[in-house]
């Protein structure tokens, strides 16, 4: 803890796996903090995760994790830092013991304690649920979890800060944990230090606010920012960090010799990612109202929030459910000047007209031509007639078939030789034919979901 | 006089499922009115014509001199289902300052200006 009990700084490591590597790194050497909190589980890894647990048992979570904590781990328990993450994915115990292996191997053995929740994964349950009443049904459509239950490929419940302040207080230095909402991983070590009674709705949304804040990384310190981005240092970039006060109130900041930039600017755009309604921004610890938040730039690179207030928490949980929809593919080609958005536009149709010729039907096949509109459409305005070079980029997919996307896959290649002149960039070799993961969002009532949190030292 | 909302606003786009969000942020607190009365739902429906296939929906945000809007329907499936490059509505806030509005003639000389103190 810093500035005697006053203050908690949690800093963020990771927005997503697949985010650089090095900044839970740089948080960790470069300046003091109090937790590193990291979020790795986007709802398609949860599908992705599943998957290869199926094919090797020891397998289901996040693996970078496991290195990261090998070069960051002895630092942490010497500092005090205590690390918390979702890397468990759909498998939390695996994880765990492939963080005891790595931790024993760097001699910390009888030095590090573990903690690790479970409890969220529900896939094994899901008989178990629909015959309690339990009907998962879609929040979106309300139909019934029939429609797809023999197509599901991952189930998880949403746990909030609950398990974690368990582990915490039980004297874990770190935390592995499946699927919690990304918020609680900022707000559980909050709630812990300061000790907030978990009916104070407007300090518990005082931390969603924050762990929606550091929940995307450097996002809230200058990443995609669209003030003066030419100015922001990104090499360096540093994450965000929470410096969080018993009242409720935080400050957003980040290590002073680190790049990326901390101003109201850069937070409201955060504070925005991703929101649905404003008023009810639903946890399962709280529901915050984010038209309360408060800012106030105190100092350069330090952003003072305050005035938040929430309510209570409701009596379910979320379920994301994802499950097998289809199959899908993306190919490419790009042409040169001159007329490239002709000859683009020329060698759709001829793709086109080949799969109507070994009559290949796809539920959707879109066309978007990248240099000329792809993100904007007809937003972007008239196109000159002189483009340097335009990419054709055309995508099938189909709701059973993997074969006809595959056939489909073939047929983008045939344009190199038979096609319109200056067809280049073909050098990734064919597409990939993906499995479409569909999400099958649903509530579940508390009391059906038991988290269960075990803190062992490393062995 | 006419001007782009770039040059009154920035933007922060994302998605859930098929649902774009925009939420969209006064350079300045004297272009927040501004903003509020010309960047309608209407408007953004008719902006996003061929894109936005659902409705559009308005909350205001005058704590953080913001507007977020949910543009439903227009991601072409969402995430995983998309065959579209901005399956995830990044470039929708880029999109969406393309927008030509109406500002009083007075706020020119702050429009030159640019962002706020700190921003």
């Amino acid at each position: 803890m810093s500035d005697g009990a006053q203050s908690v700084r949690v800093a963020s490591g990771q927005g997503f796996w697949g985010d650089w590597l090095e900044a839970p790194v740089l948080q960790v050497q470069s300046g003091p903090i109090d937790y590193l909190v990291m979020d790795y589980l986007a709802e398609v890894t949860m599908s992705i995760l599943q998957k290869q647990r199926g094919r090797d048992p020891s397998q289901g979570y996040a693996r970078d994790f496991v290195p990261l904590m090998g070069r960051i781990l002895g630092t942490c328990i010497e500092s005090g830092i205590r690390v918390i993450a979702n890397a468990g994915g759909v498998n939390p115990l695996a994880c765990r013991d492939a963080v005891f292996e790595l931790a024993n191997a760097e001699g910390l053995a009888g030095r590090a304690r573990i903690g690790v929740i479970t409890g969220d994964d529900l896939l094994e349950r899901i008989d178990e649920l629909l015959a309690a009443g339990v009907e998962l049904r879609s929040m979106e459509t309300g139909e019934p979890l029939e429609m797809v239950r023999d197509r599901i490929q991952s189930a998880n419940a949403y746990l909030g800060a609950a398990p974690i302040i368990e582990a915490l207080q039980r004297g874990a230095d770190v935390v592995i944990a499946g699927r919690t909402t990304d918020t609680a991983l900022t707000y559980a070590p909050m709630m812990f230090e300061h000790g907030w009674p978990r009916d104070d709705w407007d300090k518990l949304a005082a931390g969603v606010v924050a762990g929606h804040i550091n929940e995307c990384g450097a996002q809230a310190t200058g990443g995609n920012t669209g003030v003066d981005w030419q100015s922001v240092d990104y090499i360096d970039i540093g994450y965000p960090i929470i410096e969080s006060q018993a009242s409720g109130e935080f400050v957003v900041t980040k290590h002073e010799n680190l790049g990326g930039r901390v101003t109201e600017a850069t937070v409201t755009e955060q504070l925005l990612y991703e929101m649905g309604d404003p008023s009810e921004y639903i946890t399962p610890d709280c529901v915050a109202d984010f038209r309360t938040i408060q800012l106030e730039q105190q100092a350069p690179n330090r952003v003072r929030v305050y005035g938040v207030s929430g309510y209570r928490a409701t009596d379910q949980l979320k379920v994301s459910i994802s499950y097998l929809a289809g199959y899908k593919a993306v190919g490419r080609m790009a042409y040169s000047w001159p007329d490239a958005l002709a000859k683009a536009q020329t060698a759709d149709r001829t793709i086109r007209g080949r799969l109507d010729r070994i009559g290949l039907r796809f539920d959707e096949v879109h066309t978007e031509y990248f240099g000329a509109g792809a993100c904007h459409g007809s937003l972007a305005g008239p196109l000159g007639d002189d483009l340097p070079e335009v990419e054709l980029r055309i995508g099938v997919k189909h709701s059973s078939e993997r074969s006809a996307v595959e056939r489909f896959s073939r047929e983008i290649a045939s344009l190199i030789l038979a096609g319109p002149p200056t067809a280049t960039g073909f050098g990734g070799g064919r597409p990939r034919v993906q499995e479409m993961v569909a999400y099958w969002p649903a509530l579940i009532p508390k009391a059906h979901v038991q988290p269960r949190v075990e803190v062992e030292v490393v062995p | 006089m006419e001007v782009r909302l770039l040059e009154v606003a920035h933007a922060r786009s994302g998605d859930k499922g098929d649902t774009a969000n925009i939420g969209l942020i006064a350079l300045r607190p004297e272009f927040y009115p501004v903003i509020v009365s010309e960047v309608t739902a209407d408007r953004v429906k008719t902006h996003f014509k061929g894109i936005c296939e659902g409705p559009v929906e308005r909350f205001e945000l005058p704590n953080l001199l913001a507007l977020n809007f949910l543009l439903h329907q227009s991601l072409g499936g969402g995430g995983t289902l998309s065959l579209r490059t901005d399956a995830q509505a990044k470039t929708f806030g880029a999109a969406l300052l393309r927008m030509e509005i109406t500002v009083p003639d007075e706020l020119g000389e702050l429009i030159a200006g640019g962002a706020r103190e700190g921003g």
